[in-house]
């Protein structure tokens, strides 16, 4: 079917198709929980830990299409124990990229093992790396939504020392939080919140959906409640409005054979609003406003080094 | 080991020092520190780098232990998450792309250490606006921690240390990073704080002139020992000599200032 210009019926159109239905499910799922949680990634510069893991965590998924067991169980026993490793190696995340590159090189190369040793075309593995979200069961859509739960319950719970010891961990310490377990804790999360979102971008793009929306939606707000909300928005906004363009966009695709990958949307999407958000503030700061986004202050800023 | 020092639960002192020995690993940081601090005195702690300042604000939040000695704070053992400290770490930037207004720095004072969901009321607000206020620092609230000078973060800092009404601040180099006249501004903000609310201060600077009107008493370390009293006993050129133990000249210029000559290494002059 082709695109028509009147909005209700081309969403009826295309919500017509259970595996449709079930994409923008899963895609809401996973970029609420990858919003909520790269909100607290960028806040924590865990940015490189997170595409590290999401990207080690091929390794398991790989072993376990070797060992003919589901990948995704895979997928999070490798993300799983790559983040507690990398919580444990290093509390500051200045010191840590060392640290996280050699644990990533190390699960890369058993990840290249148990690919070289698979017979036949690993598809499991294709899309693992690449994420199939138009091949999502509903049951799939529903295990989704109840590990979504399960993290954004224990957010809920985390929040407030997660937050605290992201932004002064000195004081955190001293106040008495307990350091690594709130790491240990975090890590997890994020290796679950990726295992069960890479369905929808995959491994080499979670990048994408878990920091890039929460990376432009910081730089529009500077509280915290507000940037998680923008940060879900931005996350939805590009998973939605890419899975409708790969299905518009098939639709004018002369090969019925291969459908445009919706990833390939939803990730430049996701690049072009954070690319938009960082001219525009440039723009309002230099050109329109010279005050905004910094709020006015009565004290001079005076230049400090510091 | 308790040595001496009847009077521990002595409401006239804040903290109380006997005999201290800490090590840093297998490396004796100081020992034999016997020292008391009233409740509502501003103390310096002074000392050339790597003499152990930061480590006796580490015993006192207990997050670090003596390893011989009596230490109390408020007359009991120093433990970690003492909600009576308000501490300020010692920092040496903040990224500028941290965007964070400063008004969520200063809630996470309050409910930082919270578990569970929870969202931040009227009190709260009106508790950082408070401690926004008496740091000077109101104007501040919306701003972003990247974007602040480092007179704005210290200020933002405090308020952060202050928000959960502590009865004793532990202030580590807030003035390093600040041109003279910001540190003195900061030192106004910190007196007024000592004298209007009786929070007993202790502050650890490079610099002492800045402060040395308003100090009750100065925490000198260096050489591996602690030396204490008022600035005017402490700062002379005939303890300090003893302390370093090589000879150190204590000289003062028209105005009062301090400079102190010798110190460890007879060619470096030490600004105290």
């Amino acid at each position: 079917m082709s695109f028509s210009w009147n909005i209700v019926t081309d969403l009826r159109a295309m919500w017509q198709w259970a595996f449709m239905r079930n994409a923008f499910e899963a895609g809401g799922i996973a970029s609420i929980m990858a919003g909520i949680v790269g909100y607290l990634v960028v806040l924590r510069r865990s940015a490189f830990a997170t595409h590290a893991l999401g990207h080690g965590g091929f390794s398991g998924a790989a072993g376990a299409v070797l060992f003919g067991v589901n990948p995704l169980y895979g997928l999070l026993l490798a993300t799983s124990a790559g983040g507690v490793g990398m919580a444990l190696a290093g509390q500051r995340a200045t010191t840590r990229d060392v640290e996280i590159g050699t644990i990533l090189a190390f699960m890369l190369a058993v990840g290249l093992i148990f690919l070289s040793l698979y017979q036949g075309y690993a598809s499991e593995a294709y899309t693992i790396l690449f994420g199939e979200i138009l091949g999502v069961s509903a049951s799939e859509v529903l295990l989704m939504l109840e590990v979504s739960v399960g993290v954004l319950v224990a957010l809920a719970f985390l929040y407030r020392p997660l937050l605290f010891s992201s932004l002064d961990p000195d004081v955190a310490e001293a106040k008495g939080l307990p350091m690594t377990a709130l790491g240990v804790a975090f890590m997890l999360l994020v290796a679950v919140a990726i295992s069960f979102s890479v369905t929808v971008v995959g491994v080499l793009l979670i990048f994408a959906l878990m920091v890039t929306p929460a990376a432009a939606a910081v730089r529009l707000t500077q509280r915290p409640v507000y940037a998680v909300t923008a940060s879900v928005l931005l996350a939805l906004a590009s998973t939605w409005l890419g899975l409708t363009l790969a299905w518009f966009a098939s639709s004018y695709w002369p090969y019925p054979e291969n459908h445009f990958p919706a990833s390939f949307f939803i990730v430049t999407i996701a690049f072009c609003v954070y690319v938009a958000v960082r001219l525009g503030l440039w723009v309002a700061r230099e050109w329109v406003h010279p005050s905004v986004p910094v709020v006015s202050s009565e004290v001079p800023a005076v230049s400090e080094t510091g | 080991m308790q040595t001496g020092a009847p009077d521990l639960g002595d409401p006239d002192f804040a903290i109380r020092a006997s005999r201290v020995e800490v090590a840093y690993g297998k490396q004796t940081v100081w020992s034999d520190a016997t020292f008391d601090v009233r409740r509502g005195e501003f103390v310096a702690v002074i000392g050339p780098n790597g003499a152990g300042k930061t480590t006796l604000f580490r015993l006192l939040l207990g997050l670090q232990r003596p390893l011989t000695g009596s230490l109390t704070v408020f007359g009991a053992t120093p433990r970690r998450g003492n909600d009576r400290i308000g501490y300020v770490p010692q920092r040496h930037t903040i990224d500028n792309d941290t965007f964070v207004a400063a008004q969520a720095l200063v809630h996470l004072g309050i409910d930082g250490t919270k578990w569970g969901p929870g969202f931040s009321g009227r009190a709260h607000r009106e508790a950082s606006l408070e401690a926004l206020g008496a740091v000077g620092a109101t104007a501040l609230g919306h701003k972003s921690l990247g974007q602040m000078s480092g007179g704005e973060l210290q200020r933002v800092f405090l308020a952060e240390a202050l928000v959960g009404k502590p009865d004793m601040l532990l202030l580590d180099e807030p003035l390093s990073n600040l041109d003279i006249r910001r540190a003195r501004e900061l030192v106004e903000v910190v007196h007024g704080l000592v004298a209007s609310r009786g929070v007993t201060t202790l502050l650890v600077a490079h610099d002492i002139n800045p402060l040395i009107e308003c100090l009750d008493k100065v925490i000198y370390i260096a050489n591996g020992r602690v030396a204490s009293g008022l600035p005017e006993t402490v700062l002379t050129s005939s303890s300090l000599t003893e302390l370093y133990g090589v000879p150190v000249e204590v000289l003062r210029d028209s105005r009062g200032n301090i400079v102190i000559v010798g110190g460890e290494n007879p060619h470096e002059k030490v600004v105290a």
